[in-house]
């Protein structure tokens, strides 16, 4: 069974369309990177998939209606929305009993243990926390769950990168064991590119890119070209090209690689490069269109 | 990779097994009650901060009482009773008033606080549905705050009369008058049925309002619960020049002519009234209203759901 399965998954709202015919299949086990520019419909998308707006189309997380049956989804799966959202008021010692209260797969003493690694008081209050220590505050509440889909959106918004970096480590590291599935959308591409097992783009509320990170480094390849290759390279089709220091940088899709080493320096891209790539031509076909 | 894939297939078993540890939903229930009271701490301050400034005041007061209770043996029965339960009815009115206003603003800042600083996000990642957190919202003003209120009404009279009875002994005048005309069973039964029947069950629909305006409002709810009242009395007399709706807001206000205006001084054993709580509960009013607040309460509901952060 797919974790999350959505067929023409769409919400409009009065004046847009924040969702716009999304299919999308997410097996169980993947790590999902959901990447877009600002308003591309990531957190409507995931809104949807959490039970939190109503929607058109097909939706189903593991096995069940995210709209109708949303506090039976919330045993196994949790979140971490985009905001700071554990209440200000909240003290920690009654945060971690609310959970143990109304949550059947939560683990307190697991719970516990995640704290005791932070300098978080167990009498202080979230509104004396810093933003870090909210953030590991609802990660330790998070990781505590026994989920089987995790959602994070923008879990590390305005956190340093030293924050960041650890978040992400004990993701990995004490949480994610292949059972589980975890989406998560972000800015800082970059910083979670390794722990990808999927990449998926969207853009005006529509999913334009998706493929595992195993295929992306297979299929794509970015050549830093020697001037003299230039127009042979050209001649290959890149799908993007840049340049940086002068020197021109051509993304190609399922070439070669020995093929393309004659031409310059070649290296597999990163996400932030294949997606500027696929935003921009984005524009160029939404221009070309236009016209 | 022979093991991962194995353990891919062996867990899904083991969640389904974990999973059957369900959570009763009254546990459930009773922490959304619970986390009411830590986010909104003025539920048991506020009573409990004007009973003892009351009791303070009452001490003072004490100094006079011998002196006031020689003179009052002057008078004749009915005044005496006057003279002797008036402190007890201010007790009462005191605590009652205070829950009223407390009820008020809890109302009104219940449903709209956590979308307001967006922690509604994270209650509703939990598995806690929506119609849950809003009956335990609503339980507040209807059960709770009633429950509380009468038992520190309780707790305040007894403090009252154990130190009249105190000051009384010591000065020589006995307390026997005192005890005459101070029936506490009683008194304690009837407030217990005005209190829970009548500010609890029959203010109920009034609660529902603000609870629903207070989920719907995106500031000023306060202005939102009270405008449309307002327009649909006026606008009845200006159309028809009846009033009957503001003639039934009063009625659901004062309440029905049978759930009797208790206040204690007024209690003589020969005009008990027979009329009390268990007649209200067979008063169709009642029951009229609570389902009006079931309406609000589901509307409550709909709301929380299709209602996105601020």
């Amino acid at each position: 069974m797919a974790c999350i399965e959505a067929r023409g998954l769409r919400k409009a709202y009065q004046t847009t369309v924040a969702v716009d015919g999304v299919d999308l299949r997410v097996e169980e086990g993947r790590i999902l990177g959901l990447i877009g520019p600002n308003g591309a419909g990531k957190t409507t998308a995931l809104n949807a998939i959490l039970g939190l707006t109503a929607y058109q189309g097909e939706l189903r997380v593991l096995g069940r209606e995210p709209w109708k049956e949303r506090d039976l989804l919330m045993r196994d799966v949790c979140f971490i929305a985009d905001v700071a959202v554990l209440p200000r008021w909240i003290k920690v010692s009654q945060a971690i009993a609310y959970v143990a209260g109304v949550h059947p797969r939560f683990d307190r003493a697991k719970a516990e243990g995640f704290l005791a690694k932070t300098s978080i008081g167990r009498g202080s209050k979230v509104r004396e926390l810093s933003k870090g220590m909210v953030a590991q505050l609802h990660l330790a509440l998070v990781m505590a769950i026994d989920a089987r889909l995790l959602v994070l959106d923008e879990p590390t918004l305005g956190l340093d990168i030293l924050y960041r970096k650890h978040f992400y480590d004990s993701l990995l590291n004490d949480y994610f064991d292949r059972s589980r599935t975890i989406v998560v959308t972000t800015h800082q591409v970059e910083e979670i590119q390794n722990v990808l097992t999927d990449v998926m783009f969207m853009n005006r509320g529509r999913i334009v890119f998706g493929c595992s990170t195993e295929e992306l480094e297979s299929r794509y390849l970015e050549v830093t070209v020697h001037p003299e290759q230039a127009v042979a390279a050209r001649a290959l089709k890149p799908m993007y090209e840049r340049e940086v220091f002068g020197r021109r940088i051509l993304l190609f899709d399922g070439l070669d690689r020995q093929q393309l080493e004659a031409l310059g320096d070649v290296r597999t891209p990163t996400i932030a490069d294949l997606f500027v790539a696929v935003m921009s031509n984005q524009i160029g076909t939404a221009q070309g269109a236009a016209r | 990779m022979n093991t991962e894939s194995n353990a891919v297939r062996e867990t899904p078993l083991e969640s389904q097994l974990f999973t059957a540890r369900a959570i009763p939903a009254t546990r459930v229930f009773c922490w959304c009650v619970r986390r009411e009271f830590w986010e909104h701490r003025l539920i048991y301050i506020a009573p409990l901060a004007a009973a003892g400034l009351f009791l303070a005041g009452f001490l003072i007061g004490l100094i006079h009482l011998p002196g006031k209770m020689r003179s009052a043996m002057a008078l004749d029965p009915a005044q005496q009773h006057d003279v002797i339960t008036q402190p007890y009815q201010f007790a009462e009115l005191l605590l009652m008033t205070t829950m009223l206003i407390v009820a008020l603003f809890y109302c009104l800042d219940a449903m709209h606080g956590e979308r307001r600083d967006r922690s509604i996000l994270f209650w509703k990642s939990l598995p806690v549905s929506d119609l849950t957190t809003v009956l335990g919202k609503a339980s507040i003003p209807i059960l709770i705050l009633p429950l509380l209120t009468f038992a520190i009404t309780v707790v305040t009279q007894f403090i009252m009369a154990i130190l009249s009875t105190l000051v009384m002994l010591g000065s020589g005048v006995g307390s026997a008058a005192l005890w005459n005309h101070l029936p506490l069973l009683q008194m304690w039964a009837m407030l217990f049925g005005h209190i829970f029947g009548f500010h609890g069950l029959w203010y109920a629909p009034f609660y529902g309002w603000l609870l629903l305006v207070s989920g719907w409002a995106r500031r000023a709810a306060f202005l939102w619960a009270a405008l449309p009242p307002l327009v649909l009395g006026f606008g009845e007399k200006i159309a028809f020049n009846t009033s009957y709706f503001g003639r039934y807001l009063e009625y659901r206000f004062s309440g029905h002519p049978e759930t009797v205006v208790y206040i204690a001084g007024n209690l003589n054993t020969e005009q008990l009234p027979h009329l009390g709580f268990f007649h209200l509960l067979s008063s169709p009013g009642l029951w009229a209203g609570l389902a009006v607040t079931a309406v609000f309460l589901v509307a409550a509901v709909q709301l929380r759901r299709y209602r996105e952060p601020m």
